[in-house]
């Protein structure tokens, strides 16, 4: 199609508001420019759909994701801004608002919007928990009115605090699809009521996720770290440069074997991966002016804290094909879903995390946290076709919860920039929450970095990574969505099959047996 | 372990192993259903649990995945179940004569330990179940005792679904390793039970009583079928029984629905949320507020 024709078609969409065109025509206009210089092999492996820009641009002029350090902007002000420090809530809340609309990122809607509850308790003191609540909760209704977007996020915990509390009251009482939420577990920290109330939210909306602080904080260094967007564990005060992910499927279809896999073709795509990562990183850092922003000069962001997103996904193809590959390289299709059932297809899957981890550690990059990139195991797009989301079990074909959890767990140790796996839970749960409590913190102490659980019959619930209301994704085909995220979330219903993923608490019986 | 062998080898019939269950106790449970009632429930949603499987054969032929083979070991006849093979159609349980089925497990205590051991991080407990799981007592007796011998499951919990017609000796012998049990009351009137179960219902009150007294009565359970079984009209009755069992015991209600039922009960009228929640009323009017209602109505 001509670039004109595309204009038209999306200046004319009856489905768009004013705004979320202005965004398709500046992506359009960016996809009009030549792509940043790329080796043939790279190009080469984006036409396949084995290495995947993630459609972030044909030349980066901002972060994939940035996460500012809220904390010394509401303490300094802004010269920039023309803000003076925040001296109550009222003045924190508003330099916040102000902050989130310059905070760029992937959809021009920040993605992460603060460890919140850690930033405002200065501001709290003194303060009636009712006019407390009544403040947070106008603030969050804002948040999802005016930044319509579920990949926004908000952290909280593992401190038990006022703050913490009150929101997640408000996010159960208010059931919006934005912000995002994270709520940060320590087991040394967290009192054991404040996670049962957690886990009781997630019984209500399929939020908060669960993050395993411990193991989070340990990956990155004393300024800390932030989860964003979907499942993304990024440094704080810098992000991601970019996200470049690897399609694991595709890689194993071109081996002959499983040396042939882990010896020659699996190394052979990391480094084109590593290519590519290097090319869009060389133009958002020298090329862009990105980093000439205030938010460099008031030091609430730090260029040598941002990272490259070594994403994959497609695991659970990957070793069912590596799985059936014969002598002779062909494929046979097994019979059985393999992959998160049979203890020698999850030990291949681990053999795979493991080697990735290796290479990504071992392998430098001209701007990366430390000089490296960050393994991700990517939570899928709307346009995936029969590829499953990063490590996870495919749709439909998920075990019961406990041994979901113990077939990933594995993984979870190699994902230091995020790893989303969501477990689908009976609606049988809202009734106990004490039995998703148990199955959070079992999780966890498996080696979890973030426990995500979807509650059946939730009208809310998670599309690849961000939240959408079941309603919305019927309407939207009617009518369009004031929400950016629920066309992605209507096209990867159609494409991935998402509405048919089972609510699985009844396992069959495992034992073949002899009866009298 | 401190099991003496024959304990340890001791053989359940199961007829399903649920390792996630959300509604089966407090908590997050392992549910062990053994095959096998000695009740003759009208409603019973499961009636292929009621029955023992006398490998007679008539179901082999019928399956569609060539599933099933009867087998002769040491001179007995076997049904062999290959679960991978079966696509869960059915049919050997609509044609079995016995209210059986040839899908059924056997686990030994230590095999039941060994799976509880490798999820005792995720769930706060066992609940065994049925059928009537109570006709199994020895196994049980073994599995708890075993439970609470075994330092890194000692934390579970482990409670037992029944429909209260075990004996007080049995009770006796259970209640040290017993930490609740969840007991159907399906009618107040002699008669009534009767009609419904086959049964009459002294043993049950007998249960309940002795339960409540040494605090291990979690539930009471109500099942609801309007026109049929007769709480409204004992509602004081039921109310004052219900109110003496003390505050810990909830007593749980549930919708009477055709799922899985046969014959006659299929003209019973199923249970509505109008139904329940009325019920609910005229017990809480009485006092009774320990009530928990159905999350889900079929
Ligand atoms: S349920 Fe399984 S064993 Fe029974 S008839 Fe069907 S396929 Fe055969
Ligand atoms: S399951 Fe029923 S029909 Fe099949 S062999 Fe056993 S008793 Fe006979």
């Amino acid at each position: 199609m001509l670039l004109q024709d595309k204009l038209v078609q999306i200046v004319t969409n009856p489905q768009l508001s004013p705004k979320q065109k202005s965004n398709y025509l500046a992506l359009e206009a960016e996809a009009s420019l030549p792509y940043m210089p790329i080796s043939t092999e790279v190009k080469a492996a984006m036409n396949d759909g084995i290495i995947c820009d993630m459609f972030e641009g044909h030349a980066p002029f901002k972060p994939r994701y940035v996460l500012p350090d809220y904390a010394r902007y509401l303490k300094q002000g802004s010269e920039y801004l023309e803000l003076s420090p925040a001296q109550d809530l009222d003045e924190a809340i508003n330099a916040l608002t102000i902050l989130y609309h310059h905070v760029p990122s992937v959809t021009n809607i920040p993605v992460y919007l603060g460890q919140l509850d850690e930033i405002l308790m200065p501001f709290t003191e003194g303060m009636d928990a009712e006019v407390l609540y009544r403040k947070l909760k106008l603030f969050w209704i804002m948040l999802d009115r005016t930044l319509p977007d579920a990949f926004m996020h908000v952290n909280i915990g593992p401190t038990d605090n006022i703050v913490c509390r009150t929101l997640l009251r408000i996010d159960a009482e208010l059931k919006q699809v934005a912000p995002n939420l994270t709520f940060m577990y320590d087991p040394a920290v967290t009192p054991d009521d404040l996670l049962l109330l957690a886990t009781t939210n997630i019984c209500h909306c399929s939020k908060p996720h669960i993050a395993n602080y411990p193991l989070h904080a340990s990956a990155f260094d004393e300024r800390g770290f932030g989860i964003v967007s979907c499942y993304n564990a990024l440094p704080l005060a810098g992000g991601a440069n970019t996200l470049v992910r690897l399609n694991l499927k595709e890689v194993a279809l071109k081996a002959n074997s499983i040396n042939d896999f882990f010896d020659t073709v699996l190394p052979n795509y990391c480094s084109l991966t590593f290519e590519l990562i290097d090319a869009r990183s060389a133009f958002l850092h020298h090329e862009s002016h990105f980093f000439d922003s205030f938010l460099v000069k008031e030091q609430l962001i730090d260029e040598s804290r941002f990272a490259p997103m070594f994403g994959i996904y497609g695991m659970a193809e990957a070793v069912n094909i590596l799985q059936t590959l014969t002598a002779s390289g062909e494929v046979t299709p097994a019979i059985h879903a393999r992959y998160g059932h049979e203890m020698d297809a999850n030990q291949l899957g681990y053999r795979i995390s493991a080697a990735l981890d290796a290479i990504v550690k071992s392998t430098p990059v001209a701007h990366g946290f430390h000089g490296r990139a960050l393994l991700h195991s990517q939570g899928g797009i709307s346009l995936d076709k029969n590829v499953t989301p990063g490590v996870r079990i495919p749709y439909g074909t998920e075990p019961n919860p406990i041994a979901h959890i113990q077939a990933l767990a594995q993984h979870h140790q190699y994902y230091t920039a995020g790893i989303s796996d969501i477990l689908t839970i009976d609606e049988t749960v809202k009734s106990n929450p004490q039995a998703m409590f148990q199955l959070c913190k079992a999780a966890l102490e498996l080696g979890f970095r973030e426990f995500t659980a979807n509650v059946a019959s939730n009208d809310l619930m998670r599309v690849t990574g961000y939240m959408v209301k079941r309603s919305d994704i019927e309407a939207f085909k009617q009518c369009g969505s004031r929400l950016n995220t629920t066309g992605l979330a209507a096209e990867a219903a159609v494409n991935t099959g998402i509405l048919q993923r089972q609510a699985r608490v009844i396992a069959h019986e495992h034992s073949p047996c002899v009866v009298k | 372990m401190s099991l003496n062998k024959p304990a340890i080898n001791k053989q359940a019939i199961v007829s399903q192993l649920l390792p996630f269950s959300c509604v089966d106790g407090p908590g997050s449970r392992l549910v062990l259903f053994l095959q096998g009632c000695n009740y003759q429930c009208k409603n019973c949603h499961n009636p292929h649990t009621i029955g023992l499987c006398d490998a007679c054969g008539d179901c082999v032929a019928t399956c569609p995945e060539n599933a099933l083979t009867l087998i002769n070991l040491n001179n007995k006849h076997h049904i062999q179940w290959d679960s991978e093979r079966c696509s869960q159609c059915d049919t050997c349980i609509a044609v079995c004569p016995k209210q059986a089925s040839p899908k059924v497990s056997r686990y030994t205590v230590e095999e039941i330990l060994t799976i509880l051991h490798s999820q005792r991080h995720f769930i706060n407990g066992i609940t065994v179940s049925g059928g009537e799981a109570s006709l199994q007592l020895p196994f049980i007796l073994a599995l708890f005792k075993g439970i609470k011998a075994t330092e890194s499951l000692s934390h579970l919990t482990c409670m037992l679904d029944t429909n209260g017609s075990l004996s007080l000796t049995g009770w006796h012998k259970l209640l040290p390793f017993l930490d609740g049990a969840m007991v159907d009351l399906k009618a107040w009137q002699q008669d009534t039970h009767r009609y419904i179960t086959g049964r009459d219902n002294h043993a049950v009150f007998k249960s309940i009583q002795l339960l409540a007294q040494q605090q291990k009565m979690y539930e009471v359970r109500l099942l609801h079928i309007p026109s049929i079984t007769d709480y409204e009209d004992e509602i004081d009755a039921l109310a004052t029984y219900l109110l003496l069992l003390g505050p810990d015991t909830r007593v749980k209600l549930n919708a009477f629905h055709h799922h899985g039922v046969v014959d006659d009960a299929l003209n019973w009228p199923s249970c509505k949320q109008a139904d329940i929640e009325r019920l609910a009323a005229t017990l809480a009017k009485r006092g009774v507020t320990n009530l928990v209602l159905p999350s889900i109505y079929l």
